[in-house]
């Protein structure tokens, strides 16, 4: 053999051995306990590394069985998609309904009806959106009509992609129509005017928050109330959270994917997963990681954590999720009229 | 040979003349050189040494922690899967391909070159859209995938088949200019003297382009390591299992993780770095060896 060809086998053996070292590692020859894949949206990263723990725990005591669960994040709508396109979800953890709709209607891995089958809408935790600003508040920032003025960047996500900047761009629009008695074109200005107020669109809610506190771009970030809560809790001195006079309710939702656990036989240890976000634990679990919880227990213990706000819901403004977003979101909708205007 | 020998002289007269004409004044050298040190060093000095420093800003017990976690693990080891992989498979074919268009004439043959190019040419998103039009669940191949249970999409299949595409040509673009340099006499020679095809390709054509092809490797196995954009859409961004290592620090500076982040980061840094001296020191060895070459044809000629 010539020092040539060595030189080519050696270099050969060497991706042999980083094979060899990637299988031969215990955790992918072992037998696979259950795991459970929940693709989520983009701020529940920390609440679904708590919850993981907590119900790996309880199940064990339950039934013995040891259970993994794998998370996945990003951008709500890009999630489903990824559901859509395969990726294989037992249980979805998504920012909106309309986005599981899209799983239920575009794949049909899921029944249409899939909202009914848990409690409060299938969603068990509730949020809402506020608004944060840098310190001592330099653009004397306090309601909806502030984020209006020339001059004032805003810092939200795309409403294509995400689910928080869908959220934020209904309750501004709600909150409009109702200073407007009801005028959409008055609701329809006011959007087109604040969203010229908006320099970058990121495509998920932790992507915007990025962006406004490392980047450091904007005066004011529309943003869930449980990411705003999580950012002061990190950095207490140096931003202000500002509650507008009206919000709107927000339900992120969860769901089972029906033919992804039939074919994993999941179904059992995911409807438990599911149910025990529901449980005093689960509730408790949301509300430390700054959810709204709906167990009136656990609302009484952090009532200090979260500030009064009038709320109004999607059903009553906009008529449920399907109609907003046909009307606001799909392809040459209001949203798209107005933002290419700019 | 002739050609690279050829450059070299070209180069050692334009370097002699350079010496008689340099007659800028000493401030304007002066500003040009500080202009270009200043730009490397603003543009590519100083974010290395910023992904060093974020990264031990707490000190090195941090700095271990972050390659303790088990999702950290899993995604070198994702990553280290899919360049082991996909780099035998294109020096496989990137030999084969350059030696098929370098020595031998057939139809299409700009076709296959074309073709061989465009993963370059292709922005990484749209290679990694392609697998999920292919191998998604309402792609082409989805349903019947479905049906036999295999995974492609979302899943470390597609992760290897992306890293694959994209560093494709690596190999491949290295050799075929150095093959076809360097003709076919030799190979003619070998061949003329009793030796068949297998034995004319071992020790004949891939000697001679030994160092072309490690050079090839180490490109295509920082380019494997180091892919981001075809990689992410193909993910599904499952951690611990379908997170590569570039995708793993996003993850972890989304989390404002950012020590972990930069201590992952430092470690594709520090196979950038190593890569460069790789290079470095396989250049300077393809060069001895076309003075090698040089020096015993001239003694030839004498």
């Amino acid at each position: 053999m010539t020092p040539q060809t060595k030189c080519i086998k050696s270099l050969f053996s060497f991706f042999v051995f980083c094979l060899a070292f990637t299988f031969s590692y215990p955790a992918l020859a072992q037998k696979k306990p259950t795991t459970l894949l929940n693709v989520s949206y983009d701020p529940t990263r920390e609440l679904y590394q708590d919850f993981n723990a907590a119900f790996a725990k309880y199940w064990k005591e339950k039934t013995g069985e040891s259970v993994t669960i794998n998370q996945s994040h990003g951008g709500s709508s890009k999630q489903a998609r990824a559901v859509i396109d395969g990726l294989q979800a037992d249980v979805v953890t998504l920012a909106l309904a309309y986005d599981i709709d899209a799983i239920a209607e575009q794949a049909k891995l899921l029944p249409p009806d899939w909202q009914k089958r848990l409690p409060h809408n299938s969603a068990p935790y509730t949020s809402t959106l506020a608004f944060l600003v840098r310190k001592n508040n330099p653009k004397k920032i306090k309601d909806w009509d502030d984020l209006i003025k020339p001059g004032v960047s805003i810092i939200t996500p795309n409403p294509k992609t995400s689910g928080v900047a869908r959220w934020n761009y209904l309750a501004g629009w709600g909150y409009a129509l109702k200073n407007n008695n009801g005028d959409e074109q008055k609701a329809k200005e006011f959007i087109t005017k604040l969203f010229k107020n908006v320099p970058v669109l990121d495509s998920g809610a932790r992507g915007a928050t990025t962006t406004f506190v490392e980047r450091g771009i904007g005066d004011v970030l529309i943003n869930w109330e449980n990411e705003l809560l999580l950012i002061k809790k990190l950095n207490p001195e140096n931003y202000e959270i500002i509650v507008p006079s009206l919000s709107i309710l927000a339900e992120p939702t969860v769901a089972l994917i029906d033919k992804v656990v039939d074919k994993h036989h999941t179904r059992t240890v995911a409807q438990a997963y599911l149910e025990y976000l529901y449980s005093e634990e689960g509730q408790e679990i949301a509300a430390r990681n700054f959810y709204r919880a709906h167990s009136p227990a656990i609302v009484a213990k952090y009532a200090a954590q979260f500030p009064q706000i009038n709320l109004f819901t999607i059903d009553d403004v906009f008529g449920g999720w399907q109609k907003a977003q046909k009307i606001h979101f799909s392809d040459g909708g209001v949203f798209d009229q107005i933002y290419l205007q700019k | 040979m002739t050609s690279q020998s050829s450059t070299i002289s070209i180069q050692m007269q334009s370097r002699s003349i350079s010496r008689r004409v340099r007659t800028e004044p000493f401030f304007v050298k002066m500003m040009l050189i500080i202009l270009a040190l200043g730009f490397l060093g603003l543009f590519i000095f100083l974010p290395v040494v910023v992904v060093f420093t974020s990264a031990l800003q707490k000190g090195w017990q941090f700095y271990i922690s972050a390659f303790r976690e088990p999702e950290a693990l899993a995604a070198i080891r994702l990553t280290l899967l899919a360049a082991g992989i996909a780099v035998p498979l294109n020096l496989i074919f990137g030999l084969a391909a350059s030696w098929a268009i370098a020595k031998f004439e057939f139809k299409g043959k700009n076709l296959l070159i074309t073709l061989i190019d465009l993963p370059f040419s292709v922005s990484p998103v749209v290679s990694g859209i392609i697998y999920v039009l292919i191998f998604g669940l309402h792609g082409w191949l989805g349903p019947w995938l479905y049906e036999h249970n295999i995974q492609i999409i979302f899943a470390v299949p597609g992760i290897v088949l992306a890293t694959i595409f994209v560093t494709f040509p690596f190999i491949a673009r290295e050799l075929i200019p150095l093959m076809q340099a360097q003709g076919t006499e030799e190979e003619e020679a070998a061949i003329s003297l009793g030796a068949n095809g297998w034995q004319t390709f071992w020790r004949v054509t891939l000697p001679n382009v030994k160092w072309g092809v490690i050079y090839g490797v180490i490109l295509c196995n920082a380019r494997a390591m180091g892919e981001f954009g075809a990689v992410s859409v193909v993910s599904g961004h499952i951690r611990g299992l379908t997170n590569t290592l570039t995708l793993h620090v996003e993850i972890l500076y989304n989390e404002y993780n950012t020590i972990a982040a930069f201590s992952l980061a430092s470690l594709l840094t520090l196979l950038a770095l190593v890569t460069l001296a790789a290079k470095s020191i396989v250049g300077w060895k393809t060069r001895q060896h076309i003075k090698n070459a040089e020096k015993i044809s001239e003694e030839k000629a004498s």
